[in-house]
């Protein structure tokens, strides 16, 4: 049983209440009616949150016992957890209103555990929409739904209906709704009509989207009949009202196979005076200023591709013996009859009045063509000529991760990684900001001159390791194989003379062994291997190298640096597919020593990248020269506990990690991250070249 | 039945099978002038049933090995076997079919270890022998004989692709899933449902085509449709037929597993 000078002591301690004004003895009254296991929880929480934020704790301190009352633990966790999470991504304002406000955290949740949220279902739906044909489309967040022509926009949580799976159906319905507004052509139309001659150009717009609502429902209704079905009861279950009389009339024509969005347009006259309809509830509004925005640029992107790609294929057509012996290559753009087509055509590309069927990136662009202009324009059929567009407007371009620090601040391109918050027991979601950067390549004599000082060694080495490589080996006494094993034969023939059963493995086959490993070298960049260590890190890394391409096994090497969590960098050395060669040597001779250790994110990606490499054993072996370190918040326990949790994460998918240190003092804190054997200290810097390539082998033999 | 070889072997009744192109003259036209036959597609598309066809029509046995990644030299040219105390010669699939002019059918050759092509290599081009090297023999092969393998060029890794010095000994047929007209046919004929259910199976596969390279290695091939279709003809409910024949067989993925159901179920 706690005192109330006891609960006073703690909270003094996890609030640090004498730099502040809170009145510690108040909230130890407050805590004081709770049961002894009442107490404990709150107060474990308080540290918790503390080593987060203090305020936050002082909230969460003040309001628990009373939401103890009425909430479950469980419950109360989740709301301190979610305040976190908010701190983390928005920081201390809106984390106080989540502490300030738990009912609304319940109702928030109630609705969570009925509704189906955005980020559980759009790996689904996004497959669901790719399968159902047409232009690759993509899924992104917005209030409410609608689409631009090439993302589908839909609301983070749906909730609208009692159960999980009927929100689910519920999201499903929106974004067939939204691709069939592309598939059959209502924004085409839609686009290429000027609603400002009505009245209310907002009510003309609005009642055209109905209308095509309707249509679009039969469309679906014939084409994907259990679609068809599933709209229906979603309509039902949304609890929709049946049309008005001025409606029913005008059905008939929207509902025929042979409507189209223009029959929509002529029938806007006839409806546009009578009663507004009621709505289905998954109907949605078109956005026109961002679909014509989207759509023209994409236009004029893809006439572009299209003459480009167009122009390489014909060059690509020349070449072969059909063609080059006639006239000059002429495409064209044939339509031909296609009942599964919403337009009853497919275009078909001609060479020379040939059918051809042309690369991929050809069909995907025709599709998306004719799903904005209905035809392939006979200007799209020029072939592009050297130099008429630039270059660089159409080949792919990653973004230039050194580029994202000289503008404005921002993550584009950056992967996002969790860090362990040890102080918290929980994890701090999305906090590391990481990308892959390359380590620029230096040509200068720091590889021949290392190779001519370690000659000897790189000669041992290879030979050593061409040892390990997986060989044929011949087994002998086989039940079957290649051969006839003459020993075993002769035994058998003296045992059968002998009168003894003869044995029927007599046969030799060759039997490889193989060795199916891959492994992930892990480097320190950080600051602190300025001189000497650097030195040794690039000669152990070269002479891996030299070793690894005897040997066979796939092997990739990154380096791992970072100042604070906004800047985490990985740099490429080696990739998994990359051949080793000059540029690699390059870019060992090119390491340079960074910033600071932050561990954690190094090992969550290298992780990532290992479980896509396919491989029977997997391997990650640390390079370091000390304890993980980071400006700021990444010392001591924290930084420690954070990369043994993310060493956890890689041993629970598989990977074997491993750590080699030239620190002295590692055999303190090693164990305790990587297990009491997963570890090699180096005591001797110059030592290093020798024993990493001799660690190596130990490891996988 | 009475156990017979299979260069004994001959096909009786034709069986079924639906050209996409020329791909009957062009492998006649190659069978008459010695040509060996690369067969080119991805799984499922008909490529065995083609060879199967093939031979009814030449009427030659067809001899088919599948390879694998432990199918050695050996197991295709004879090895000897002890007997009694004695070792006896016995040929392999690959000698045999030479010595009865039949058509060996490799399929998926690129599976096979690197040491079987040194077989093929000499078979495969003008001299048409096939070297015995644990008898030091040579067998010649005769008119009728004829090689054929297959491959899947979309397993796109770079150990199992083809060397260029094998590839350009063969006479390259490709074969890819037949239009959706034919492809309707195709499954209505072999599962006997009827052309509708057909249709909607075929435009399914489409839908799970769209999917490759978006989570998919491979969409449905047409040999996986007719699974479907039996499962239907014999009574089991479309959306659960396309389940267990066609999703279950495409991915372990669950959301892929999720999504490929619901777009059967939006389709039946």
């Amino acid at each position: 049983m706690l005192t109330p000078d006891d609960i006073t002591a703690r909270l003094d301690e996890y609030l640090e209440t004498e730099f502040s004004f809170i009145r510690s003895d108040e909230l130890a009254l407050l805590l004081l009616v709770l049961a002894p296991a009442e107490q404990a929880f709150v107060l474990d929480w308080t540290r918790r949150i503390a080593s987060t934020n203090t305020e936050i704790a002082h909230q969460f301190a003040r309001r628990a016992p009373q939401a103890l009352a009425v909430q479950e633990p469980r419950v109360i966790e989740a709301w301190a957890l979610h305040a976190m999470d908010v701190y983390d991504r928005a920081g201390l304002r809106p984390a106080l209103e989540v502490i300030h406000d738990v009912e609304q955290f319940v109702q928030r949740s109630h609705e969570r555990s009925a509704g189906a949220l955005f980020d559980e279902v759009s790996g689904v739906l996004l497959h669901f929409v790719h399968g159902l044909a047409g232009r690759p489309l993509k899924l992104a967040l917005d209030d409410s739904a609608w689409t631009d022509s090439e993302t589908l926009f839909l609301p983070a949580l749906l909730a609208r209906l009692p159960t999980v799976e009927e929100n689910f159906r519920l999201y499903k319905t929106l974004v067939v709704m939204q691709w069939a507004q592309i598939h059959y052509g209502t924004l085409r139309a839609a686009v290429g009509t000027d609603f400002s001659v009505w009245p209310d150009p907002v009510r003309a717009l609005h009642l055209f989207t109905t209308l095509e609502t309707v249509r679009l429902e039969a469309c679906i209704s014939r084409e994907l009949p259990g679609l068809g079905r599933e709209l229906q009861q979603i309509r039902l279950r949304l609890g929709a009202a049946t049309l008005p009389q001025s409606w029913q009339a005008v059905l008939p024509q929207l509902q025929s196979v042979t409507a189209c969005a223009a029959d929509s347009l002529t029938l806007l006259p006839k409806i546009y005076d009578t009663e507004s309809p009621p709505l289905p509830g998954y109907q949605c509004e078109l956005n026109l200023a961002a679909v014509t925005a989207c759509m023209q640029a994409r236009i004029k992107r893809e006439k572009m591709l299209f003459r480009v790609r167009l122009a390489q294929w014909l060059e690509e057509q020349r070449q072969m013996p059909a063609v080059r012996e006639g006239a000059a290559p002429r495409a064209a753009a044939q339509p031909v009859p296609d009942t599964q087509q919403p337009e009853g055509q497919h275009f078909e590309l001609t060479l020379n009045d040939v059918p051809l069927s042309p690369p991929e990136t050809l069909t995907r662009l025709i599709t998306s063509i004719v799903l904005d202009l209905g035809e392939i324009p006979d200007e799209y059929l020029v072939p592009a000529g050297p130099g008429e567009y630039d270059p660089a407007l159409f080949t792919e371009q990653t973004p230039d991760p050194d580029a994202m620090w000289q503008g404005t601040y921002h993550e584009i391109g950056a992967t996002y990684y969790n860090e362990w918050d040890h102080g918290r027991q929980h994890y701090r979601k999305n906090w590391c900001v990481m990308r892959e950067k390359d380590v620029a390549p230096v040509y200068d004599d720091f590889i021949a001159t290392s190779l001519a000082r370690y000659s000897g060694l790189v000669a041992h080495l290879r030979r050593s390791f061409e040892a390990m490589r997986d060989e044929e080996r011949m087994l002998k006494r086989q039940a079957w194989g290649d051969g006839v094993d003459i020993d075993a034969l002769v035994e058998a023939l003296a045992d059968a003379r002998d009168g003894s059963e003869m044995s029927d493995r007599l046969f030799t086959r060759l039997h490889r062994v193989e060795r199916d490993i891959a492994v992930a070298f892990m480097v320190d960049m950080s600051g602190s291997t300025r001189g000497w260590v650097n030195d040794a890190e690039r000669e152990s890394l070269l002479l891996l190298c030299e070793a690894l391409e005897a040997l066979g096994d796939r092997y990739a090497i990154y380096g791992f640096s970072g100042i604070t969590r906004k800047r985490c960098e990985l740099y490429r050395i080696k990739r998994f597919d990359e051949q080793y060669g000059s540029e690699v040597r390059a870019r060992i001779s090119g390491i340079r020593p960074q910033d600071y250790t932050r561990m954690g994110f190094a090992i969550r990606h290298l992780t990532h990248l290992l479980n896509e490499t396919e491989a029977r054993t997997r391997l990650l072996i640390t390079l370091s020269d000390g304890k993980p370190d980071d400006y700021s918040d990444y010392r001591g326990v924290y930084g420690i506990e954070d990369t043994r949790r993310a060493l956890i994460e890689a041993r629970r998918s598989g990977i074997h990690p491993f750590c080699i240190t030239i620190d002295e003092h590692g055999a303190e804190y090693l164990p305790h991250m990587y297990g009491p054997v997963n570890y090699a200290v180096v005591s001797e810097v110059r030592q290093l070249p020798f024993r990493v390539a001799d660690i190596y082998r130990r490891l996988t033999t | 039945m009475a156990e017979i070889t299979p260069e004994e072997h001959y096909i009786t009744d034709e069986p079924y099978y639906e050209a996409g192109g020329s791909e009957i003259e062009i492998f006649e036209a190659a069978w008459r002038n010695r040509l060996p036959l690369l067969l080119k597609g991805p799984t499922g598309c008909g490529k065995t049933r083609f060879m199967e066809y093939m031979a009814w029509r030449l009427q030659r046995p067809l001899i088919t090995v599948s390879c694998h990644d432990d199918l050695t030299a050996s197991d295709l040219v004879g090895r000897y076997l002890v007997k009694g105390g004695e070792t006896v010669w016995v040929d392999g699939p690959l000698a045999r079919a030479v010595r009865a002019g039949a058509i060996c059918y490799l399929d998926e050759i690129v599976e096979a270890r690197k040491d079987t092509m040194v077989v093929i290599h000499p078979l495969a081009d003008d001299r048409r022998v096939l070297p015995m090297e644990k008898l030091g023999t040579l067998l010649q092969a005769g008119p009728e004989f004829c090689l054929a393998v297959s491959y899947n060029p979309g397993y796109q890794s770079v150990i199992k692709d083809l060397k260029q010095s094998t590839r350009q000994r063969f006479v390259a047929l490709e074969f890819d899933y037949p239009g959706a007209e034919l492809e309707a046919r195709i499954v209505a004929t072999e599962a006997g449902v009827d052309v509708a259910v057909a249709q909607t199976l075929v435009k399914f596969a489409h839908m799970t085509r769209n999917l490759k390279g978006n989570g998919l290695e491979e969409g449905a091939s047409t040999r996986l449709l007719v699974h479907a279709g039996k499962l239907i003809a014999s009574g089991v409910p479309a959306v659960t037929a396309c389940a267990s024949a066609i999703a279950q067989a495409l991915t372990d993925d669950p959301e892929m597993l999720t999504a490929i159901n619901e777009l059967s179920a939006s389709l039946f």
